[in-house]
């Protein structure tokens, strides 16, 4: 028996009269890895955006762990707190040293002492290999390890969902493979995991579910044997070698 | 070894030959320009010091009337006459506070360093205590400067010189701080009353010169409240001087606010920080880093400001100043009186300007 913890029902959202998603339908497993890829514009990172409300949907309904996404407040904090999110631009706090960084949300939002809350930032620095930078201030580390210790922030508040919203896309190429490998290490621990990227090789790797979407709509939806070797989808055929053929 | 140099090697050398005669018309520029610094800072330094009157003139006596400054005994020939500002020295820090109270405003003086160090440095040992005393300031100063339960009382129209300088632009930008900071976030909100209440705000405070909000502040703050409650006239420019300080502060932290890339509330969020502690945690520590240099730009023209004070009828250091050159013992020192009085604004302003040169070179934690 398998437990829905993110249900999308018929959501739309517009930007002005843009319509960026349309009707999007969508319902993750507990522990289902979901890789969610497409050209830019089409709607991939704002769905995700969605789940934790960083942008608000017009129509439909979103229900995470059973918890509706409306105006109110609480369930908006509640949901946060148990859904972590990594950005292309990792985002960190740049006046905050790394251990700062980690350790904020533990003290501010779950009220922990300072002395655990680091302890436990340090433990999750070391999950991600760069404890020794723990005392460093973001701009002072590389984009992998800035990203790395993105990952290490979100999961320091013990999410059982983690978004990433093209964790890999604004990082040179030989650091790609650090973060990732990270990435694929939360997934074989079991983490729900939703990850708009284009990193083709980490997805076969990885995913349960392979997404691709086009002008707001999710074109094709299928496990990533038959997403891969057999799209349905023209639109899918084309942008899948695209990408695969560059 | 030294000596083993070649000659133009030495750094001096090379540095005069590169930057004041790397060709023949800058040399004469640079020449030019030795002859005017050393005729302008002789001409006066031989004015403000090796000429100069202070206690006694150049016959020995005690100066106690202009007429016994040298200059005017042999026109011509002596420098500044500085006896003016030991005389009225008093009154130039104190104002008309009585002689045998100015203890309590020295005191006041000699607390006020340990009431900012705290804000100041955070790196400090002890800094809580510090930070409680800060607190405490306000009622310790104006419980002695205005006395009752046991100390003399002093009304404020008593109190002026530097005195009411300080009082007015120290507590004036403190108290517009915390002001500016909720009306640069109340522009920026969401919700279109408080938008709306501090865009008004803010654009009528600046669109309206300092002058006429003193003159506002001191003719029509009486009208507001009710009868019989007459504030002093230093409260109401402390409360003219506040506001006008709170909206143009409040743009500098908007400017800064502004600079903060989306993303920075958007982790903030997505770890479940609620608006008040990503604003608190997240945001405003790096806006105001960035609006350090024109918030202490707005703080040095507001204590600059202090001094149109003078014509609602208060005598802050100018008022002072302009009080001594019309004494008739004293006339015609002009020179000598508001040289000093830009020497005392100088000291403070470019104090404030160090201080946030400090505070920047502090608060950099990036590589660029």
């Amino acid at each position: 028996m398998t437990e829905q913890v993110i249900q999308l029902e018929k959501v739309n959202k517009w930007y002005d009269d843009f319509h960026v998603l349309k009707d999007i339908d969508l319902s993750v497993d507990k522990g289902q890895k979901i890789v969610i890829c497409g050209p830019s514009g089409s709607g991939k990172s704002t769905m995700i955006r969605c789940i934790n409300r960083l942008e608000a949907h017009q129509e439909g309904k979103i229900v995470v762990h059973g918890t509706e996404l409306t105006n109110d407040l609480k369930n908006i904090d509640l949901i946060r707190k148990n859904v972590g999110m990594v950005f292309q631009q990792f985002n960190l706090f740049p006046h905050l040293s790394v251990l700062d960084n980690i350790s904020l949300a533990p003290i501010w939002v779950k009220k922990m002492p300072k002395k655990e809350a680091e302890e436990i930032a340090m433990s999750y620095l070391e999950k991600v290999k760069i404890p020794e930078q723990a005392e460093k201030f973001p701009g002072q580390l590389s984009g992998g390890q800035q990203q790395r210790v993105a990952i290490a922030r979100s999961l320091a508040m013990n999410p059982d969902i983690m978004l990433f919203d093209e964790p890999t896309s604004a990082l040179d190429p030989e650091m790609i493979k650090e973060v990732l490998d990270v990435m694929i290490q939360l997934a074989e621990e079991g983490m729900t995991m939703l990850v708009v990227t284009h990193e083709m090789g980490f997805a076969k790797t990885v995913a349960d579910q392979m997404i691709f979407m086009d002008e707001g709509r999710i074109v094709e939806q299928a496990k990533p044997d038959e997403f891969f070797n057999n799209p349905k989808s023209d639109r899918t055929k084309l942008f899948l070698s695209q990408i695969l053929n560059h | 070894m030294s000596s083993s140099i070649p000659f133009t090697h030495n750094k001096y050398y090379s540095w005069c030959r590169n930057n004041l005669f790397s060709s023949w018309i800058n040399g004469i520029i640079t020449i030019l320009s030795i002859y005017f610094i050393y005729e302008v800072s002789s001409f006066f330094l031989n004015w403000t010091i090796f000429e100069a009157d202070f206690v006694n003139n150049f016959r020995g006596e005690k100066i106690t009337d202009r007429t016994f400054c040298s200059k005017n005994i042999e026109p011509g020939q002596h420098g500044a006459c500085w006896a003016i500002i030991i005389v009225r020295f008093h009154q130039f820090i104190y104002g008309f506070y009585p002689v045998e109270e100015a203890w309590r405003v020295n005191l006041v003086y000699g607390l006020l360093p340990f009431a900012l160090v705290g804000i100041f440095f955070d790196n400090l040992p002890f800094r809580k205590y510090f930070i409680y005393f800060t607190f405490l300031f306000p009622f310790i100063g104006y419980f002695l400067l205005y006395g009752g339960a046991g100390l003399d009382v002093v009304g404020t129209s008593k109190w002026g010189g530097l005195l009411v300088t300080l009082f007015l632009g120290v507590t004036g930008i403190l108290l517009a701080f915390p002001l500016s900071i909720i009306l640069a976030l109340g522009r920026r909100s969401k919700m279109p009353v408080i938008k709306t209440i501090c865009v008004i705000f803010i654009e009528f405070i600046r669109g309206v010169p300092l002058i006429t909000l003193l003159f506002t502040a001191n003719v029509m703050l009486p009208l507001f409240l009710p009868e019989g409650v007459r504030p002093d006239n230093l409260l109401r420019a402390l409360v003219a001087v506040t506001l006008f300080q709170s909206a143009y502060m409040a743009e500098a932290i908007r400017g800064g606010l502004q600079a903060i890339p989306k993303g920075q509330l958007e982790a903030a969020q997505s770890l479940g920080l609620t608006y008040w502690q990503s604003t608190r945690k997240i945001i405003l520590p790096q806006a105001l880093k960035i609006s350090i240099p024109p918030i202490v730009n707005t703080c040095i023209g507001l204590f600059k400001d202090t001094s149109l004070v003078l014509i609602i009828g208060l005598f802050d250091l100018l008022g002072v100043g302009r009080a001594a050159v019309a004494d008739i013992d004293w006339a015609k020192l002009h020179y000598e009186v508001y040289v000093f009085i830009s020497l005392v604004f100088f000291i403070f302003c470019f104090g404030m300007s160090r201080y946030s040169l400090y505070l920047e070179k502090k608060l950099k934690t990036d590589n660029s």
